[in-house]
């Protein structure tokens, strides 16, 4: 078995003092970053990305960086859960279906088990997700090496027809966010031939628009802004963890093994093919509620309608980077943010990472099962400290993440421009938000955008302008027709239900 | 229920619909322009033209801002939610007038005076603290990000007149 001995070198890679501190040190900040209204995964990752260009400039701090923004996203994931159960606030979107049944067990003071119940749920969804990054990533990258233009080209297109097929979204929304992604990605330098494009002669846009700006606007800003509207009024159950609490729900928790398993799978699955941890979440409660015994006493206070959705969006936040190693194609927001730290660092994401960089991409898979070991240590450990944040008030917390977004904004290239940019995409963010335009795949194609033109232009330039090449072959002909497939989903849909009469 | 003036619609859905994707009808058609510029044909030898790709991303831009719009406009009155209230339009103007003002400020005074002022107005103003708590807080995040980012990672941060004045630069 050639991933257990590349697993245990990256065990090797990942257990240094420095490391260990540095998970630490990710996974509190990253549950804290997950319980303040208007920071998240993604931005948080963003904010805290610039901290580490210094670091991964020193011999296998590449590595350390990875880990310490890795760590932040567990804990963020884990935090998530706290703000559900005590305070009926989702603070992340994949969430809000651990509110449905968390705050009910909550108000009937059964808080700690929900928590217990929520922590270690996602403690399992992580654990499968990592197994299956262990075993299945070597084999897609090995696969994906024979790769070409053609072939990553379709793999971004099916990336982005995924969000259009599987989008709660309205679809023509979801297009017009996506392009408005791939012309602010354009905006700049012409990737193949290096001509100014967009940039109608100003020289701050020389570079292009940065995409950890966007996000830190578009979910930093925007979500305080539509934080302020709700009132400001956090309202939360006592959370209170002690031991007998603990043991007597993870006594109750393997009663609930096959629903752990069927949202493990429909979290990975989602995960991997980029839907994300939210429709994870909301899929495995459902798909709890209708096989569960108990199915209508769902929503009243169950622990198994916590288990399947926090399962479920921490397998698929976790399985989301297996495409960011392996493909170098992100399949969440903040596994966009990450993917765009590893080219920061100068590393290529991409199938060619498990072959030069060995010790990061096994430092970084060795870092997920301790991360999430340490994860589930802290949330356990410290919920009475996490909760107590949210007790402080709006208008000191809310000033004091608005001058963190504007540090992280500024950090990124050292430019008061990005500054007043973040202003921008936090209103266009508060908007989007409102109007449901889906902020994930505008983000993901700002990052891609030049890649994706990129391998669409030398296919054209291989096959002198027939776009039959991306039928060339078996394996980009099913992912082409895979991704027009998903890309008329929505119209699929439409003409059924018309012609149903519904 | 009866509606006091703060529950009253800023402004509806519809028009709210209307007036984004007119937006990005407007981005789409910048970036059309412009990739016409560029030219959007087939060169010798570097295939497709540098305004090729954004082309059809503008002209998609457009086409589905039109859905969009047309979403927007068959909304019927009686269908058409509140987009905002006046009561939360104001509270959101009250915070992204200071951001705004914030950001602007950043770039004349460095970020750490600009931060203290930012941080102390909010909370005096919106929070209603008194001066010593609002300043207490105001300064000692100052003081925590002046020593996380400049003493402990190196990154330096924007600095204005202020901390020249103490041979901080």
């Amino acid at each position: 078995m050639d991933e257990i001995q590349s697993l245990m070198h990256g065990f090797g890679v990942a257990l240094t003092l420095t490391n260990l501190v540095l998970m630490f040190t990710g996974v509190i900040l990253g549950v804290i970053i997950g319980v303040l209204p208007g920071l998240g995964g993604a931005n948080g990752v963003a904010i805290l990305l610039p901290l580490t260009f210094g670091m991964a400039q020193s011999p296998g701090g590449a590595t350390s960086a990875i880990i310490l923004l890795s760590c932040i996203y567990w804990g963020a994931l884990f935090g998530g859960a706290i703000t559900s159960i005590l305070f009926n606030i989702p603070g992340e979107p994949w969430s809000v279906a651990t509110t449905f049944d968390g705050y009910p067990l909550a108000q009937q003071g059964r808080a700690g088990n929900a928590l217990t119940a929520a922590f270690t749920s996602s403690f399992i969804g992580a654990l499968v997700a990592v197994i299956v990054i262990t075993f299945l990533s070597p084999i897609v990258a090995n696969f994906a090496l024979e790769f070409g233009p053609p072939e990553f080209f379709s793999v971004y297109l099916l990336t982005f027809c995924a969000f259009i097929g599987t989008s709660k979204e309205p679809p023509f929304k979801t297009l017009a966010a996506m392009m408005l992604g791939f012309a602010l990605a354009a905006v700049g330098t012409d990737p193949v031939t290096g001509t100014l494009r967009l940039t109608f002669g100003s020289t701050h846009l020389l570079t292009g628009f940065d995409f950890l700006v966007a996000v830190i606007g578009l979910f930093g800003i925007g979500e305080i802004l539509l934080t302020l509207e709700e009132g400001l009024a956090f309202r939360g159950a006592q959370a209170k963890l002690n031991v007998r609490v603990v043991v007597e729900t993870w006594k109750e928790l393997p009663r609930y093994w096959l629903t752990s398993l069927r949202s493990s799978a429909v979290g990975c699955f989602m995960g991997i093919v980029p839907g994300g941890a939210t429709p994870a979440s909301f899929m495995s409660y459902g798909v709890a509620r209708r096989f569960s015994r108990d199915g209508d006493k769902f929503g009243s206070g169950m622990v198994e309608g916590v288990v399947a959705p926090e399962t479920a969006a921490h397998a698929a936040g976790t399985s989301a980077l297996l495409p960011m190693i392996t493909l170098g194609v992100p399949g969440s927001p903040t596994a966009a943010v990450l993917l765009g730290g590893l080219m920061i660092w100068g590393l290529q994401p991409g199938p060619l990472l498990f072959v030069e960089q060995k010790d990061f991409v096994w430092g970084l898979i060795a870092s997920m099962y301790l991360g999430n070991i340490a994860g589930l240590i802290v949330v356990l450990t410290c919920v009475p400290l996490f909760a107590a944040i949210l007790r402080v008030p709006f208008s000191v917390i809310a000033p004091i993440i608005m001058v963190v977004c504007a540090i992280g904004a500024y950090t990124v290239h050292n430019s008061i421009f990005d500054v007043w940019m973040m202003v921008v995409f936090g209103i266009a963010g508060y908007f989007f938000k409102k109007l449901k335009y889906p902020l994930a795949p505008l983000v993901l194609a700002i990052v891609l955008g030049d890649n994706a033109e990129s391998s669409f232009r030398q296919a054209m330039l291989v096959s002198q302008g027939d776009v039959a090449i991306f039928f060339s072959n078996a394996l980009v002909g099913t992912m082409t027709g895979l991704a027009l497939l998903l890309l008329v989903w929505p119209l699929l849909g439409w003409v059924v239900r018309r012609v149903r009469g519904d | 229920m009866a509606e006091g003036p703060q529950d009253r619609a800023a402004f509806g859905l519809k028009s709210a619909e209307i007036a984004v994707a007119a937006f990005f009808f407007l981005f789409g058609a910048i970036v059309m322009y412009d990739s016409v510029r560029l030219g959007i044909g087939w060169q010798e030898v570097h295939g497709p033209q540098p305004g090729y790709f954004p082309f059809y991303v503008g002209l998609i831009i457009c086409v589905s801002a039109l859905v969009n719009a047309v979403q927007g406009l068959i909304i019927r009155p009686e269908r058409d939610r509140t987009f905002v209230e006046v009561g939360q339009l104001k509270l959101v103007l009250t915070v992204l007038i200071p951001t705004a003002l914030y950001a602007a400020l950043v770039g004349l005074i460095g970020i750490y005076v600009a931060s203290i002022l930012f941080i102390t107005f909010f909370m005096r103003w919106l929070g209603k603290y008194p001066w010593w708590k609002a300043v207490a807080v105001s300064l000692s995040t100052a003081v925590v990000f002046y020593l996380i980012f400049e003493a402990w990672f190196k990154v330096p941060l924007p600095k204005g007149p202020v901390e020249a004045f103490f041979g901080l630069n």
